[in-house]
């Protein structure tokens, strides 16, 4: 839906540029698109810095009065001249060129992003570059510029701002910080609250097989489709002491649980969402749950109270608005009474606080100054070589939602895509004789998979674009279990692949 | 100053380049219309907001307010002219409300006839909930009546996913047209069937959406009569039998404001909130038409414990909870607070997520809490 809005500013005037390796349907609707290589962004990043510096097209005033480090970042950036980026990026050095003139030729840009950024092994380091970019151009806290991560998930900023994350509780407030444990633990009348950071999920998955993770609770996620390397991660399921599985369907992932408890779906019960734009909105109920199924804060009520902790809050609203609104000062003004209609965007501090639509207003970083993080550019962690000489990245599909436990089972959906593909280019195509809709194997180091050839243009010539919406043919059964070594987010944009005909 | 227009006898302010249409209703005047969509240029296809511009017959969708003009939107003349145009549209196809054929005489035929060919023994699936109806109620309008009378017989296209296109209720308004072109942008509607006589050429003379139709379904959503239908909602939906509910779509991280409307218990059909932060009334092709996943028979519906050879049994949610706690218990002494971890859900809602993170945190004492957020 984000697209339609770009999509009328174009209409109406603005100019668009689409830097990704394929020419998906957006690429229409701009007046240049850069395809570079799969794992090149911080190449063409750093490439366009360079010419930004060395043609002084930056923002100087906003550089020199609201960041800091650019001699650092200059220092980096150097030695990534157009030919040498574009050599990487696979891209001529006079589109790199090109691109940055476009690029300081206007103001405010906005740069939007998804997970092309963020699922590499450098995803931080291309996130830091996306910043350094938009800072240098001088696009930050305005409206209409800045750096907007497009989330793919209905409540994953949600369920962040929630402090279902390792290091911090709700609110971004840190674990190791023994104020906000005192704070918590004064809050929740519990004692000795821990102050060591826990694992993220690769980190569990691993635990279970080494068995410092015995007993594992998994909460509405199909993790055998959705992470990188499905027989591994099935073996490290398989491999858990004790696995709770609390969702509204069997899928893949209950097969290997010991308790599987049956919750309740999106609206079957009160509560909230917080979208990319961090606008916390109202989601109500309308339905009945089917059977025994309960409300998933329920269930954690039960739990807490069969191990000795009563809970005061019985509700959607209590739980919001006497407990997470309470002990989260970015989301203090923000009570349900408010949000009957449109919702709040935080920081939103007290309660006659109209919310908070972008962030770093005038150049006022919430750290400060602007910090220039300068990075290298690194390959991914598997590349393209003869034994595997094709890239596979993988994403999302229109008519589907990650692994159609939901979709699959709405009427007409299944019409519109019915099964995986496996999209590859016209050149790719002739050379190997492949025709459109034909049975192909794709095969990785990990695993391989049967699937049909959709022979399109939209695809560069050496890449294999899949999705993870189906079991069969499922990307994941090929995917590399590389990670990002800060974030831990795995590389599923860029893996090694090659494809046989049947 | 603002810039004035004498509007009824009003001395009316306006903001330079507002239609009168707009001008009005920014003023509390309403003007009917059937074909102007919000957020997309005019068309004046439907000419039903007709109005008198110093004497002169003019749109007001599509003609400019200057300062000092005179409008008049509700003269015997311009009344007698909407009549006559509602009139000519619900003439025009088959409108099997009790309005459109009362003056038919043969009310009986022409119900059977068209609902022979909806294969349907409701009337249309727009009643009730129909623009055109509502102002032909308003203008005291009824069809039929004419010698030429008859049902037509316009392209159907009832076999296509999730959306019946019924050409035998079109009226020809383009406003699918503009929320596919201009809201949308998927531009799958082309605009040439205007050129094509109905009655002459029916196959060309309607809005055929093209193979890059992606199902968002914001046409239907547009159409005021009851040519763009749901499928799934065809004859399930009347508006007085729907809740309305306000709610935040459960797919992607936009967070469009939904209507769902409610029958019986069910979500029948779901809409977007005009004018709604932050999607103002547009929805996608799963956010429109994903919601009955809810209603499917593989809900679990009992919580499972699993037997020594790997079947599942039912059970009770003291049985299964007590069994969680038990084993967490466990696991604690001989082990730590450590050898547990859990990881959330980013579907579900803010109060799961907090509810989880402290339970974990301030029950099981450990830290080892994460979600998808990472991948």
């Amino acid at each position: 839906m984000a697209s339609t809005f770009l999509k009328n500013a174009v209409q109406k005037g603005a100019r668009l540029i689409v830097a990704d390796p394929r020419a998906h349907r957006l690429v229409d609707f701009a007046e240049l698109h850069v395809p570079l290589r799969v794992g090149s962004d911080i190449a063409f990043l750093n490439g366009l810095m360079h010419v930004l510096i060395k043609e002084e097209l930056y923002d100087k005033k906003f550089v020199q009065s609201c960041t800091m480090d650019f001699e650092k970042l200059k220092a980096q950036v150097a030695e990534y001249t157009p030919e040498m980026a574009g050599k990487i990026a696979g891209l001529a050095p006079e589109m790199i060129v090109d691109t940055a003139r476009r690029l300081a030729s206007v103001k405010p840009v906005m740069l939007c992003y998804t997970l092309g950024i963020t699922e590499h092994t450098c995803g931080k380091n291309n996130v830091m570059s996306v910043a350094n970019l938009q800072m240098l151009l001088g696009n930050m806290g305005m409206e209409c510029g800045g750096v907007n991560p497009l989330r793919g998930q209905n409540n994953v900023q949600g369920a962040c701002d929630m402090g279902a994350l390792p290091n911090v509780y709700c609110g971004y407030q840190a674990v190791t910080d023994p104020k906000a444990r005192e704070k918590f633990e004064k809050a929740w009348g519990v004692e000795n609250l821990p102050g060591n950071v826990g694992l993220m999920i690769p980190q569990m998955m691993d635990g279970l097989v080494d068995k410092k993770v015995r007993g594992f609770y998994i909460f509405g996620e199909n993790l055998a489709n959705t992470e990188p390397d499905i027989r591994k991660v099935e073996h490290e399921l398989a491999s858990a002491e004790f696995l709770v599985v609390q969702d509204i369907f069997q899928n893949e992932t209950t097969k290997f649980a010991h308790v599987i408890l049956p919750a309740c779906a999106w609206s079957e019960n009160n509560g909230t969402f917080t979208n990319s734009e961090r606008r916390v909105s109202r989601v109500r109920k309308a339905s009945e749950p089917p059977g025994e199924s309960r409300p998933n804060w329920w269930i954690f009520k039960q739990l807490a109270k069969r191990m000795g902790h009563d809970w005061a809050s019985n509700s959607g609203q209590e739980i919001w608005d006497n407990e997470v609104s309470v002990l989260s000062p970015n989301l203090f003004g923000i009570k349900f009474h408010r949000i009957e209609n449109d919702g709040l965007q935080w920081p939103c501090t007290d309660e006659c606080h109209p919310g908070t639509t972008f962030l770093h207003k005038e150049g006022n970083f919430s750290c400060g100054l602007g910090n220039f993080v300068a990075v290298e550019w690194t390959p991914p962690a598997e590349v393209a070589d003869e034994e595997y000489p094709l890239v596979l990245s993988t994403g999302r599909r229109l008519y589907h939602y990650h692994t159609r436990t939901q979709t699959g089972r709405c009427e007409g959906l299944n019409d519109l895509l019915g099964e995986e593909t496996a999209d590859i280019s016209l050149a790719d195509a002739e050379s190997m004789g492949i025709e459109d809709r034909e049975y192909i194997k794709v095969k990785s180091r990990r695993g391989e998979v049967n699937v049909r050839a959709r022979v399109t243009p939209e695809v560069p010539k050496g890449m294999v674009w899949m999705a993870f919406h189906f079991r069969e043919g499922n990307a994941n059964w090929l995917t590399n279990p590389a990670f990002d070594p800060v974030t831990l987010t795995a590389e599923y944009k860029a893996c090694a692949v090659r494809i046989e005909k049947q | 100053m603002k810039p004035y227009f004498i509007l009824n006898g009003r001395n009316t302010p306006f903001e330079k380049g507002q239609s009168i249409l707009e001008a009005a209703e920014a003023n509390n005047v309403s003007i009917p219309s059937l074909c102007c969509l919000k957020g997309a240029s005019p068309t004046g296809n439907c000419g039903v907001c007709v109005v008198e511009m110093n004497g002169q017959e003019v749109l007001a969708c599509s003609t400019p307010v200057n300062t000092g003009v005179v409008v008049r939107t509700r003269t015997p003349a311009i009344l007698a002219l909407r009549q006559e145009r509602i009139k000519e549209l619900l003439d025009s196809g088959n409108h099997n409300c009790a309005i459109g054929s009362s003056d038919n005489g043969d009310w009986c035929d022409f119900q059977q006839t068209v609902q022979a060919s909806d294969g349907a023994s409701e009337l249309c699936p727009a009643w009730g909930d129909c623009r055109l109806q509502e102002l032909a109620y308003e203008y005291q309008v009824t069809g039929g009546g004419r010698q030429d009378y008859k049902v037509r017989q316009y392209p159907q296209k009832k076999d296509e996913p999730l959306i019946i296109r019924d050409y035998s209720r079109c009226i020809r308004c383009g406003r699918c047209v503009a929320a596919c072109n201009e809201i949308q942008v998927n531009l799958a509607i082309d605009t040439d069937f205007l050129d094509a006589d109905p009655l002459a050429n029916p196959d060309k003379a309607y809005p055929v959406a093209k193979d890059n139709c992606v199902y968002c379904g914001e046409c239907v959503q547009a159409c005021p009569v009851g040519a763009l239908v749901e499928k799934k909602a065809r004859y399930q939906y009347r508006p007085w039998k729907a809740e309305k509910i306000r709610t935040t779509c459960p797919y992607c991280g936009v967070g469009c404001q939904q209507t769902l409307h409610v029958v019986d218990g069910r979500i029948a059909k779901v809409t977007g909130v005009e004018d709604g932060a932050p999607n103002k009334g547009r929805l996608c092709v799963k956010g429109r038409f994903g919601y009955d996943f809810i209603y499917s028979e593989d809900r679990l519906k009992n919580p499972l414990i699993r037997n020594n050879d790997g079947t599942f049994r039912d059970a009770t949610w003291d049985e299964a909870l007590d069994l969680v706690a038990a084993k967490f218990q466990q696991i604690i002494d001989q082990h730590g607070p450590d050898a547990l971890a859990g990881v959330s859900c980013a579907r579900s809602i803010n109060e799961d997520s907090y509810q989880m993170m402290k339970f974990f945190r301030s029950v099981l004492k450990t830290n080892n809490i994460d979600h998808c957020a990472r991948t």
